[in-house]
């Protein structure tokens, strides 16, 4: 307002402008955003969430590299759960010692239809090959070619019901994490089960990894053992990352 | 600092406004939060490579010995994916408990990141809107051999003529705040940008622009050293130039 209490043409325009943006904004907003525990940097990790969901296309795709431009992979963090003494890790071994034959993935929560996937049954659904990088939040990337089946299409398979808001993934070693449905639906977010034209390593997360390509690599997390579809947050507890003071989205 | 040396300041000297001296306050601690954040997130890989990617298993352009454990992260024997062309190898970290505190220093990194968008943006429109043209982008006069030559004979003779509170700006000065404004600021946004998995699968230029994520970090470290070189000799010009002045009219405003 000027010195009478007048509202400009001008001032009209850009209290009008910034309205209908926020309008247009707060529309795109996520519905669930992660707890914060009241902890300032949690706080901003949300924020950052928020404002992703809000501005950014959801599905665009990520850069894929050509074979040319593969470069040496590291395995990293856990490289083999069945060296840890632990009922997963033990599942993990005897699992392994039978080429992971008896490996299911369990599909469970909040889907139509409960499902059990062994590998065959995953490599029997559509296929999608994705040579993309590999983005550690040390520092580090590495540019690898992986196979495997939209997390979607699986989701799709076992009924995802319209309850549904998060996905959670349960692996041996024994991490837990979980994706919101933006994540979880992207056409490059897949369970791969083939690295580099070879069966997917152990060091790297046979005989099924997951890769949100959108995210920074933990959350590509290797050994998957469950998936769990929930219709609320549910922060994995003491093997999920938060309550370590990690980041739960990590587009960033 | 003895008072006989200071010329008062001429009474008609421009002050800083408010909105320069509040967005000064929310970006000078955000960029020391970057700072340290940024180095203690720097600490978990200190290796910095040119390209598309870079990694443990392969040279680094340049290994910086800031961590206890930078060089004692080793690998198992590197064994070859031959089902694809190229020498692509992949081998087992053997060391995992080494630093590494990214879980709080890149959420502080980002929130000081974001603290940094306001005061950037109320920064950018003002310099838009006439602060820019006015007092930063230096004039012909200022970039005139002689101005430039007897400006720089004065700083290196550590003759640093007496601050009014606010601009007017010497030509050097001018020189610095434009090289910062317009070069050192824009790239450490962008290339931190760049290095963002969601952000460039939406703006996949941002890694054409600078070459790759590795090349990226790269650029980003050296244009936030370059914003931290200014911001060391910042200070000491600061105090250089009648410091008590100096931090009146940057903070309270107004002149002592």
């Amino acid at each position: 307002m000027n010195r009478n209490g007048i509202i400009t043409r001008r001032q009209a325009i850009v209290a009008g402008v910034a309205s209908a943006g926020g309008l247009i904004l707060a529309r795109r907003l996520p519905v669930d955003l992660p707890p914060s525990y009241g902890n300032i940097l949690r706080m901003g990790d949300a924020f950052t969430y928020a404002a992703h969901r809000a501005i950014l296309p959801r599905h665009a795709l990520v850069r894929e590299y050509s074979l040319a431009d593969l470069t040496p992979f590291p395995a990293t963090g856990t490289t083999d759960p069945g060296m840890k003494d632990t009922p997963l890790g033990e599942a993990y071994r005897r699992l392994k010692a039978g080429g992971f034959a008896d490996w299911r993935l369990t599909v469970e929560g909040q889907v139509a239809r409960p499902m059990a996937f062994s590998l065959g049954d995953l490599k029997r659904l559509p296929a999608r090959t994705q040579i993309t990088r590999h983005t550690c939040e040390e520092g580090w990337s590495a540019i690898g070619q992986w196979t495997g089946v939209p997390l979607r299409a699986v989701l799709e398979a076992c009924g995802i019901l319209p309850t549904a808001r998060f996905v959670k993934y349960l692996a041996f070693d024994p991490y837990v994490d979980c994706l919101d449905l933006v994540d979880a639906f992207h056409p490059q977010t897949i369970l791969a089960y083939g690295m580099n034209g070879r069966d997917l390593p152990i060091p790297h997360g046979g005989p099924v990894r997951m890769r949100v390509e959108t995210q920074i690599g933990y959350k590509s997390m290797k050994f998957l053992n469950r998936l769990v579809v929930s219709d609320h947050f549910d922060d994995g507890g003491p093997d999920g990352n938060i309550q370590h003071g990690w980041a739960w989205y990590n587009g960033l | 600092m003895t008072p006989g040396r200071h010329a008062p300041s001429p009474a008609n000297a421009p002050e800083h406004p408010r909105w320069v001296r509040l967005t000064h306050a929310v970006g000078a601690l955000s960029l020391l939060i970057l700072a340290v954040s940024g180095f203690v997130i720097l600490m978990a890989h200190p290796r910095l490579y040119w390209g598309k990617a870079g990694n443990g298993l392969m040279p680094a352009l340049i290994e910086f010995p800031i961590s206890p454990d930078y060089d004692k992260v080793g690998y198992t024997a590197a064994t070859r994916f031959t089902e694809v062309p190229g020498n692509v190898v992949t081998a087992s970290r053997t060391k995992e408990d080494f630093f590494n505190q990214n879980g709080w220093a890149r959420s502080l990194h980002f929130l000081a990141g974001w603290a940094l968008v306001f005061p950037g943006a109320v920064y950018l429109v003002m310099g838009l809107g006439g602060h820019f043209r006015s007092h930063v982008v230096p004039r012909s006069a200022d970039l005139a051999p002689v101005a430039l030559r007897q400006d720089i004979a004065d700083h290196l003779r550590f003759r640093i003529r007496q601050a009014s509170g606010g601009p007017d700006y010497g030509p050097m000065q001018k020189l610095a705040y434009t090289v910062v404004v317009f070069l050192a600021a824009p790239l450490v946004v962008l290339t931190g940008l760049a290095m963002a998995p969601a952000v460039t699968a939406a703006f996949p230029w941002l890694l054409d622009l600078f070459g790759g994520h590795q090349s990226a970090r790269t650029i980003h470290f050296f244009s936030f050293a370059l914003l931290v070189g200014f911001v060391l000799v910042h200070l000491l010009m600061v105090a250089a130039s009648g410091f008590r002045r100096q931090i009146r009219g940057m903070t309270l405003g107004g002149r002592s």
